[in-house]
């Protein structure tokens, strides 16, 4: 019964975890431009499936990991160069079109580069289940826990302690008066697609082991990710990472208890559950500001 | 003294309506210089244009000399043109003491330290509430703070839009003598206010703009006693 629970408990986790790296992703974006980039879930996929053909074709694992995020990082920028700076003048509805059609891109270039087969990448430090009071855990799920951790206190630590950092916080505050201190929020813009890349591109690459990856992985990480920043309240960063615990965990417990068929509903559920009842998500957007 | 500030000709639009029509003002070094006007006389759109937040139509905008009518905004406040803008535009959830280091975003070394000092012993309240949100102070406060932040760029011109706006008689006052203690530091000011009688009276010259013309430009002292002045914006 228990042993059931948290067995279903870890892979929630694991994949909750995913999840919340891509919720940040919409978040970063949400704050520097308004805009739902519906590419997100293209850069994960970009991040697994790049790791794991240049492992696959003999690359060592660290140069290919590095690799990987370097790729996703630069079709970030490149989303934001190419597709996003030349519309910046366009209402942000236009803009959110462009990136559903950046994503269909994206997936197509995916196919053609690589194919439709499904890729996986060796796990990092082998396949021996761990037992935890009857169930168990595997070792790149306790990779996925680290990675995750690691990448939130990084980006907590970019966020408050870097001049760079502040300048993007303050430019989702008040743009007006970002440009007034000097902020280029041009700059700020291409920033938050490229750590929005990375950041997918990393959760890709640790979950990969695990749930292997095709040209089309990305559709449902990312759907995933927006629900989860959707219920975390858009652009809150620790909402989003509380949301997708909480949609990996939702998930894992559907189709554990009921059928493994609802799994991927969930989140349509509770995207449809929070535009609904609570516009704002749980925690909303952070505001003391007093006019 | 030598000209920092020179506009010329300026117009600017927002889509077909025309708010500034060909605009004149110099500033020149030290001086404290006002704008005063009606609501919607175009004084705000004029500091937009001056710190490139705003698309100009045509005339330009030289700064020490310098071309700057196209120069990005970022690169303007590099060269020490700083605004406080109208509405004050503090960073609501960030702290007192963030707002007023992302001021000096473009500067770095250790003189951003002194000059953090510097505020906080100007404003001795900002000191007191520096770790809380910027969101949180009255609205005298975040007056004060949109202006220390604007003084951290160390600006070698300062633009102030309607310092004076939403604020309690007493803090009005405060506010102009912190004005006038800059300009006696030496800071250039270029002063936006509808108060104009406050604001004329502290100034060195002062312009007058009636919907995006200037309409009178002449020393302070003779603008407040000029009739057409008392009769339209000082209520005598
Ligand atoms: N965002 C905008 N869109 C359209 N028109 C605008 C906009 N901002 C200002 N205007 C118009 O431009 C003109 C000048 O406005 P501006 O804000 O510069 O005036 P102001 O002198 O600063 O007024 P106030 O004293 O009320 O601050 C006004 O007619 C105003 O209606
Ligand atoms: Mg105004």
């Amino acid at each position: 019964m228990f042993a059931a629970f948290l067995q279903y408990l870890f892979s929630g986790l694991t994949s909750g975890a995913i999840y919340a790296l891509a919720g940040l992703g919409f978040a970063i974006i949400y704050n520097s431009s308004q805009v739902i980039n519906f590419a997100q879930g293209e850069f994960i996929m970009i991040g697994g499936m790049s790791s794991a053909t240049l492992v696959a074709s003999g690359v060592p694992m660290p140069l290919a990991i590095s690799l990987a995020m370097l790729i996703s990082m630069a079709a970030g920028i490149a989303l934001e160069k190419f597709a996003i700076e030349p519309a910046r003048n366009s209402d942000v509805v236009t803009i959110i079109i462009i990136t559903i059609g950046a994503s269909i891109f994206m997936r197509g270039a995916a196919q053609l580069i690589w194919d439709k087969e499904f890729h996986s990448l060796p796990a990092f430090s082998g396949e021996s289940p761990i037992a935890v009071m009857g169930a168990t855990l595997m070792p790149q799920s306790l990779w996925v826990f680290a990675v995750s951790g690691v990448v939130i206190v990084a980006l907590w630590w970019f966020f408050n302690r870097t001049m760079f950092g502040k300048a993007m916080l303050g430019t989702s505050h008040n743009r007006l008066a970002a440009q007034l201190v000097g902020v280029g929020v041009k700059k700020v813009l291409l920033a938050s697609f490229a750590l929005s890349a990375l950041l997918g591109a990393v959760g890709g690459i640790v979950v990969t082991p695990i749930t292997f990856t095709n040209y089309e992985a990305g559709i449902m990480l990312g759907l995933k990710g927006f629900s989860a920043a959707v219920l975390g309240g858009l652009g809150n960063g620790g909402g989003a990472i509380v949301g997708g615990l909480i949609v990996g965990i939702a998930e894992a417990l559907a189709s554990g208890y009921l059928s493994s068929a609802y799994k991927d509903a969930i989140a349509f559920v509770i995207i449809l559950f929070v535009l609904f009842f609570m516009p704002n998500g749980l925690f909303g957007k952070r505001g003391t500001d007093r006019v | 003294m030598a000209t920092l500030l020179e506009i010329s000709g300026l117009t600017s639009h927002y889509g077909r309506i025309q708010a500034l029509k060909g605009i004149d003002v110099t500033v020149a070094e030290g001086e404290l210089v006002a704008l005063v006007g009606a609501n919607g006389a175009g004084k705000t759109t004029l500091l937009r244009c001056i710190s490139g937040v705003q698309s100009v139509t045509s005339g330009s905008i030289s700064f020490a000399g310098q071309d700057i009518t196209k120069m990005p905004p970022e690169h303007r406040v590099g060269l020490g043109i700083s605004q406080s803008p109208e509405g004050r535009q503090v960073f609501g959830p960030m702290s007192v003491e963030d707002n007023l280091r992302l001021g000096a975003y473009r500067r770095h070394g250790p003189s951003i330290k002194a000059d953090l000092d510097r505020m906080y012993e100007m404003f001795p309240i900002l000191y007191k509430k520096r770790e809380l949100p910027a969101g949180t102070l009255s609205g005298g406060q975040q007056q004060m703070l949109a202006i220390a932040r604007a003084l951290m760029a160390n600006p070698r011109v300062l633009l102030l839009d309607e310092p004076s706006m939403g604020l309690a008689p007493l803090l009005v006052a405060e506010i102009f003598r912190t004005i006038v203690a800059l300009k006696e530091a030496g800071t250039t000011i270029f002063l936006v206010e509808q108060n104009a009688y406050a604001a004329l009276a502290i100034a060195d010259r002062g312009y007058v703009l009636e919907t995006g013309s200037v309409v009178l430009n002449d020393i302070g002292s003779n603008l407040l006693a000029n009739d057409k002045v008392k009769e339209a914006y000082l209520g005598l």
